[in-house]
């Protein structure tokens, strides 16, 4: 049991770091924690991140893992890891507004698209000269997202026509495509019906409007289409097997949204606040309580660390990594709402305040405000609890009065 | 990366499930439950056969000179078979006290015989409920003779040996460990009513009592912070076991109860519930193997790891422990299912080396000297 570098992965960290040398620079201090960036997904720095994006990509290092000619260099899940690693050690800017795409997007284009769509799309997206966004969610629903009711409909001439809206869709108004789920056949159950295409995000008919969210930003959009007009070619998979596919864009979303997240906020913002601030009975920092539950994270936060050590450790063997790489969304969105909360009642009545009014910052406000939505994207804890519950621990799943039953006899609510 | 065990260690784990399924059942631990034994004394035999409690003790001193990680691995078998001896504390406490402040001499003569399971160890501290500290050790250790009372020590009743925690002067620095012959004269055993009975417990009185120090006058405090930190990662380990016993079984009895026409694992309150424990479960393990890694290979972080591994596996084992009755329902509220041993194992060993709060405490404070 150790934590060193095998000597392949050794060689791979120099590069790497010779690497970084040349092409940026070293972080001083500590990085800041910026509350704007927790809400954007870092979109404020989009020309700074398309930039740096480009330097990675020419070096092979922007997906490591993906085939070489795919805008990868055929690399292994551990070399992703030991590149994260040493790069978060840099100034750089952040991969925020590509995590969608290159998360998500992309794979299921090379999963389900043709030869030609992945020559077209694979390398502008991989440059950061491209964005893409996922048309999954629609106020139909999130959870249930195969309730979906957006309509393609095939024209004589092979082409299809999409009607409908989508919701919650993030980054949608700096995106250039997107993948959209749709409806294609009401007439059998919901998730027999479905669709996959991928389209244009400037062609006429599409109006994307951003929406501001409880934190007071806008990283998320409504979407509606009227009359948009998609070539065949478009198509992901075959018609009716939208649901297959997007099970495959779903099950890199459980990758992509994993314990990065959450802005580092964490126990040791938490003790410098505890350091500057008197309570009742003397310094933060020497309240029992304070400390009791400085503790309670700290054990949650180094469980899921170590459980990420665990993880790699079965990637650096060449295994699939255990089940335990599905339990750091629930633990990290609690966390940061729980912590922040309790850092802003030691701020006590200064705790309203917010951004550089408030203590350091308002970093724990930020956090505050961003964790709910935390909480919900990319599947909700509970939600979480049922994938765990059913594809861990092998317990049924849920009753499901809707199964055989076709989309358009299905009860609706408001 | 090589954050796990190895191969000959998954082995070893594989062997001691193997024999502990055989040899120590649930049934094993209620007959002491219900017996009047304070622990299961042929399981005692046989495990020493295996040499186990030699584990990690070197070969000059009659161990099998394994390791640490081979001792985490045995320890979580022991803690999911919930085994009714005094392992822990013969071994993660009496061992781990010679090994860390004994002398050439001292190793000698009593490493041998707990590698050979022919004493029994264990160790003394407390005095008073409520926190143990400095001014609350009043047992005093002086010319060679031990004097004063210990509450609630775990394997009591059986034990041939105690380390003790004692005072020779004033204050921090008139503490010192020593260890004493618990057959000896002036030495008197009361058996103590626990919730665990599957652990004998007994209070001791010592009056003039020879003892022998172990280690030095004045390093007792830090002599036993550094054995507690140590047996707080073995039983780390059990603790894990443990939970995941808990869970297997909080799952098995749910996929096979129904209720309302479907099985009670198809309620949500119920997969959430399980789900919860399983995270749970698996962070605590997590916390464990760092404290193992660290127990392996002595790194300055060992307090640290030791107290995160301390207070996540208590609670790990506390909830998983609780929510498994529950999940049982009434049944899991009888002696005659099992659920109420683990109930009260998660106390027992939550409890035995320093509670949850005062490892809690000891975690910030190793936290504020790291971030120094
Ligand atoms: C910040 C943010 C960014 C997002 N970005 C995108 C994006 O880029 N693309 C996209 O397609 N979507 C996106 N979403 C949408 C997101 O995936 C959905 O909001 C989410 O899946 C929940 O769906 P919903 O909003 O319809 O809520 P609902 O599904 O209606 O859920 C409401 C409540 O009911 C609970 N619930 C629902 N079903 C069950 C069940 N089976 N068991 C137990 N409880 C249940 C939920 O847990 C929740 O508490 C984003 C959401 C947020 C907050």
């Amino acid at each position: 049991m150790d934590f060193e570098d095998s000597p392949e992965e050794a060689a791979f960290r120099k590069e790497v770091r010779a690497w970084l040398d040349a092409n940026a620079r070293k972080l001083t201090g500590k990085r800041e924690i910026d509350p704007e960036d927790m809400e954007n997904g870092a979109a404020n720095e989009m020309a700074a991140s398309k930039a740096w994006q480009k330097t990675k990509a020419k070096a092979g290092y922007a997906r490591i893992t993906w085939p070489k000619g795919m805008g990868g260099m055929g690399g292994t899940p551990m070399q992703s890891i030991i590149f994260g690693q040493e790069e978060s050690k840099y100034d750089v800017a952040g991969g925020g507004p590509f995590a969608i795409g290159l998360g998500m997007c992309i794979p299921t284009l090379m999963a389900y698209g043709d030869e030609e769509a992945k020559k077209r799309y694979v390398w502008p997206a991989v440059q950061g000269d491209e964005i893409w966004c996922q048309l999954f969610s629609e106020p139909a629903g999130g959870s249930d997202v195969a309730n979906l009711r957006t309509k393609a409909e095939k024209n004589a001439d092979g082409t299809w026509t999409i009607n409908g809206s989508k919701i919650w869709t993030t980054g949608a108004q700096f995106s250039d495509y997107g993948i959209i789920l749709t409806r294609t056949d009401p007439n059998v159950p919901k998730h027999k019906g479905l669709t996959m295409f991928y389209i244009n995000m400037k062609q006429p008919g599409v109006d994307i409007r951003p929406i501001k969210q409880a934190s007071g930003g806008s990283g998320f959009n409504e979407i509606f289409f009227t009359d948009i007009k998609v070539p065949d070619n478009q198509r992901l998979g075959a018609v009716g097997q939208g649901w297959t596919v997007a099970l495959t864009t779903l099950m890199h979303e459980r990758l992509a949204v994993g314990g990065g997240q959450g802005g580092g906020l964490d126990v040791p913002q938490l003790m410098q606040l505890a350091r500057t601030l008197e309570l009742e009975d003397g310094p933060a920092i020497k309240n029992a309580a304070v400390r009791e539950k400085i503790a309670d994270w700290y054990v949650r936060s180094a469980g899921l660390r170590y459980t990420t050590m665990r993880t790699m450790t079965a990637l650096s063997r060449g295994q699939q990594p255990g089940p335990e790489a599905s339990i750091a969304k629930i633990v990290v969105a609690s966390k940061l709402q729980d912590l922040s909360a309790f850092a802003m009642d030691l701020e006590g009545e200064a705790g309203i305040l917010s951004g550089s009014e408030a203590p350091m910052g308002g970093m724990f406000q930020g956090g505050w405000l961003s964790s709910p939505g935390l909480r919900i994207a990319g599947g909700t804890d509970e939600i979480l609890r049922n994938i765990i519950a059913e594809r861990v621990l092998g317990l049924p799943g849920d009753i499901r009065v809707d199964k055989d039953v076709p989309f358009n006899k299905i009860p609706t609510g408001r | 990366m090589n954050f796990d065990f190895n191969d000959d260690q998954k082995m070893l784990k594989d062997q001691a499930r193997k024999f502990l399924s055989e040899k120590c059942t649930t049934k094993t631990v209620r007959g002491v439950f219900e017996g009047n034994h304070h622990y299961d004394q042929a399981l005692w035999k046989q495990v020493a056969e295996m040499g186990w409690m030699g584990t990690a003790i070197p070969e000059e001193f009659g161990g099998l000179g394994l390791g640490y990680l081979e001792l985490c691995v045995i320890a979580e078998e022991m803690g999911r078979a919930l085994a009714p001896v005094p392992f822990s504390s013969t071994v993660y406490l009496f061992a781990e006290a010679v090994l860390i402040a004994g002398t050439e001499e001292q190793k000698k003569k009593y490493l041998p015989k707990v590698a050979a399971g022919e004493i029994i160890g264990t160790f003394a501290r407390a005095e008073a409920p409520g926190a143990v500290l400095p001014k609350t050790i009043r047992t005093t250790f002086k010319n060679g003779k031990l004097n004063g009372k210990k509450i609630a020590v775990v394997d009591g009743p059986i034990a041939d040996v105690a380390v003790v925690l004692a005072q020779t002067g004033e204050g921090e620095r008139g503490l010192q460990l020593c260890i004493v012959d618990l057959k000896g004269a002036g030495v008197k055993r009361t058996d103590c009513i626990t919730l665990d009975a599957s652990r004998g417990h007994s209070d001791i009185e010592f009056k003039d009592v020879s003892a022998e120090p172990l280690g030095k006058a004045g390093e007792g405090w830090a002599d036993m912070q550094r054995i507690l930190d140590r047996a707080a990662i073995l039983m780390a380990f059990e603790q894990v076991g443990g939970a995941d016993v808990c869970l297997a079984m909080a799952k098995d009895y749910a996929l096979n109860r129904y209720a309302f026409g479907r099985p009670i694992a198809s309620f949500q309150a119920i997969k959430h519930k399980l789900a919860d424990m399983y995270v749970g479960n698996e962070l605590a393990r997590s916390n464990a193997y760092y404290g193992a890694w660290a127990l392996h290979t002595g790194a300055h972080e060992l307090p640290l790891a030791a107290a995160a591994a301390r207070v996540s596996a208590t609670q790990a084992f506390d909830y998983a422990s609780k929510e498994n009755i529950q999940t049982h329902g009434g049944i899991g509220f009888t002696w005659q299912m099992d659920c109420h041993f683990y109930y009260k194992r998660a106390k027992e060993t939550g409890l035995v080396l320093g509670p949850q709060r005062a490892w809690k405490q000891k975690l910030v404070t190793e936290l504020e000297h790291s971030n120094a």
